[in-house]
């Protein structure tokens, strides 16, 4: 209690209430944009927060993060458009509710599950702080290397039908983070005499590039649009009564958010999928699923937002993000010297519950805010893909040049825009080189700090926690391989390919 | 509906054209940067494996090259997706923007922040197609308020014009400090 209340304390500033407002708007109105998701939005962003202080800083992120999915449902049941990547499945079901005539009671029940997902999620957080402060001091070196290379086989094996790009683009990130001088032997690593490379290359700016560059790029070699919407009328509190009817649904649902998002690569995505799938398998009328079911859109929009809540556990308890948002956040972290992490549970406890508590003033001003807004957030939706281009264009620029005031940034940065490209395009996935260069940095930092200890490679894993990463790790290769074998031996049904079409949001 | 029956048909994707290009590519760029390895990277005599310099560098190109190289493999047994020159021409569409991207980084420190930024907005919307009068009201207002937020009320590092060096004084420092 006294913690929650120095939490409380750290948000009882002005410049943290504009940071939330900021925050839970323009994640709101980023994520009704399809075009527009919020890596491109916290991708830019980023460097603007550096000045700012961490718990201010983080809420407009964490804002961004949090709220987005909220403004994606708007696009994906009025216009079978995605706001973002994890409102795929919102679609599904929310959109044959707009064409028969139930608009308003779709983005009424979509506003609903969200607000129960987001809450629920943040009470999880909130409960599991004091097992996490017991448990995250047992985490030396060793199970932090192990948690990292965790996240990263996760990464890679989470992304089904894509493994080789995903593993070879993983491999990518993990040299990329290798460039530069050697922080221990000051020795240059792939540097091939360039001056600009013996810093290595800058994450903000491999980030800037592959997520922000890469989807202005996107927009502008593509054929302008500029989606229609009409208008919803009536009042959007009735989604509640709603889902009340359809509480178990919305919980279980909530449960796969929280619990998938703790896992490192697996995210919104999969626990939309997992959620939606047990909402069809266990409803009364699993034929409505796909052709406008209200427990469908629930699981799907309980489920993605319960994820931000739950995806900051393994980056504030161990200092691992489990995927791209949390990876960008962590970069926060590191340049005001708040190093995430079990040591984060003991100094800056005041930080962890004021990230919580904003959360939940996140999630309240969000439901208000669409409450009265929903209207002018459909006009938002018809801004031009092309004109959205080119201000992503401006805005990425302030980003990579306020870094450090360099032109060879921006050519990098432009660099990796067109691979963010070519990669969104071929539909390949750009999370892995992002969890790469962090994950592959921690990794290398913390088997060297680990080094001493280890007489034999048994030494690595003869901790308890250390030792159930490691048959986690044995576990997760033993269910692949039956996974292939299985998919081998049975007949597949024709997936649904665009349902995996999440790099171009 | 298919049924793994053979190599071929396990290692089949669902791919888009040019995918193969980008798997040929990613393949060479691998093999190329593991060749460069002796002379990229130092080993230490004294040190342990683990904490060479060149050990992280030689697991990540070497998983990279494994990785691509399957990668290639599945591209070159799937069924062959017409259209992948097509593809790389718009790939390299994008160049164009990128170099759109670093010239206006590069005119920034002479014709200002401000400036700089209404005048990249106006022509790249017009390059892009639009003639429409209220777009081009919309991407000048839009470079203004991108430039108030960043520069005047966040106070984001970016230099200074050197055109701002020929207003007057008081407009100069003003110009300097804000636009």
């Amino acid at each position: 209690m006294e913690n929650l209340l120095a939490g409380a304390e750290l948000l009882m500033r002005w410049d943290v209430g504009i940071a939330l407002l900021v925050g839970a708007l323009g994640g709101v109105i980023i994520g009704a944009i399809p075009g527009v998701g919020p890596a491109v939005a916290i991708a830019i962003l980023l460097p603007a927060t550096f000045s700012l202080e961490p718990i201010v800083g983080l809420t407009v992120l964490l804002g961004i993060y949090g709220s987005s999915m909220y403004g994606g449902a708007i696009p994906a049941i009025l216009i079978n458009t995605p706001g973002t990547a994890a409102n795929a499945l919102t679609s599904y079901d929310g959109h044959p509710m707009t064409k028969r005539g139930e608009g308003h009671r779709a983005l009424s029940l979509a506003y609903s599950a969200s607000f129960f997902g987001g809450i629920f999620g943040i009470l999880c957080l909130i409960l599991l702080s004091p097992v996490l402060a017991v448990i995250a001091p047992m985490f030396g070196s060793r199970e932090i290397f192990l948690a990292a290379l965790l996240g990263i086989i996760l990464v890679v094996f989470a992304h089904r039908g894509q493994v080789f790009a995903a593993g070879m683009l993983a491999m990518f990130g993990i040299f990329l983070n290798t460039i530069g001088l050697d922080a221990i032997t000051y020795t240059k690593r792939y540097t091939f005499d360039l001056t600009f490379l013996s810093s290595g290359v800058n994450l903000i700016v491999v980030v800037l590039g592959l997520f922000a560059l890469s989807q202005a790029f996107f927009l502008l070699t593509n054929p302008d649009s500029s989606p229609d919407t009409k208008p919803v009328s009536g009042s959007m509190t009735t989604g509640f009564k709603e889902l009340w009817k359809h509480k178990r649904v919305a919980s279980v649902a909530s449960s796969f958010g929280v619990v998938m998002g703790m896992i490192p690569g697996v995210g919104e995505f999969t626990a939309q999928f997992m959620s939606y799938t047990y909402a069809q398998k266990t409803s009364k009328k699993p034929d409505e699923f796909g052709n406008g079911s209200p427990e469908g859109l629930i699981s799907s929009e309980a489920a993605n937002n319960a994820v931000p809540a739950a995806a900051m556990i393994p980056l504030l308890a161990l200092g691992i993000p489990g995927e791209a948002l949390t990876a960008m956040m962590l970069s926060v972290f590191y340049v005001h010297n708040v190093i995430p992490g079990p040591a984060l549970f003991q100094n800056n406890i005041d930080l962890v519950y004021g990230l919580y508590l904003a959360l939940i003033i996140l999630n309240v001003l969000v439901l208000m805010f669409l409450m009265v807004s929903t209207n002018v957030l459909t006009k938002v939706i018809q801004i031009p893909t092309r004109f959205l281009g080119v201000m992503i264009l401006i805005l990425s620029f302030v980003g990579v040049y306020s870094l450090r005031n360099s032109l060879t940034d921006c050519m990098l940065a432009a660099g990796f825009g067109v691979l963010g490209l070519v990669l969104k395009r071929l539909n390949l996935p750009i999370v892995p080189i992002i969890l790469g260069m962090v994950l592959g940095g921690i990794m290398e930092v913390k088997l060297r700090s680990a080094l001493p200890r280890l007489k034999t490679p048994f030494d690595m894993i003869d901790r308890p926690i250390a030792f159930i990463l490691f048959v986690v790790i044995v576990l997760v290769f033993a269910m692949h391989i039956r996974t292939l074998i299985k998919e081998f031996r049975t007949v597949q049904p024709d997936e649904d390919h665009d349902l995996h079409d999440s790099q171009t949001r | 509906m298919s049924r793994y029956t053979t190599l071929k048909v396990l290692f089949k994707r669902y791919r888009r054209p040019g995918d193969i290009v980008f798997a040929w590519f990613f393949f060479a760029l691998s093999v190329f940067l593991l060749t460069q390895i002796l002379d990229q990277t130092a080993y230490k005599s004294s040190g342990k494996l683990f904490s060479q310099p060149r050990f992280w560098p030689a697991v990540s190109l070497t998983g990279m090259t494994f990785f691509a190289a399957l990668h290639l493999l599945a591209s070159g047994l799937s069924e062959r997706i017409e259209g992948r020159w097509k593809e790389v021409i718009v790939w390299g569409a994008s160049l164009e923007y990128a170099g759109w991207f670093i010239l206006y980084a590069f005119a920034i420190p002479y014709i200002g922040y401000l400036g700089g930024t209404i005048l990249f907005a106006v022509l790249l919307v017009f390059r892009v197609g639009y003639r429409n009068r209220a777009i081009f009201i919309g991407a000048v207002c839009s470079a203004i308020v991108t430039v108030l937020m960043f520069k005047t009320f966040l106070q984001v590092k970016l230099p200074a014009g050197q055109i701002y060096n020929a207003l007057p004084d008081g407009l100069r420092q003003i110009m300097l400090t804000y636009f």
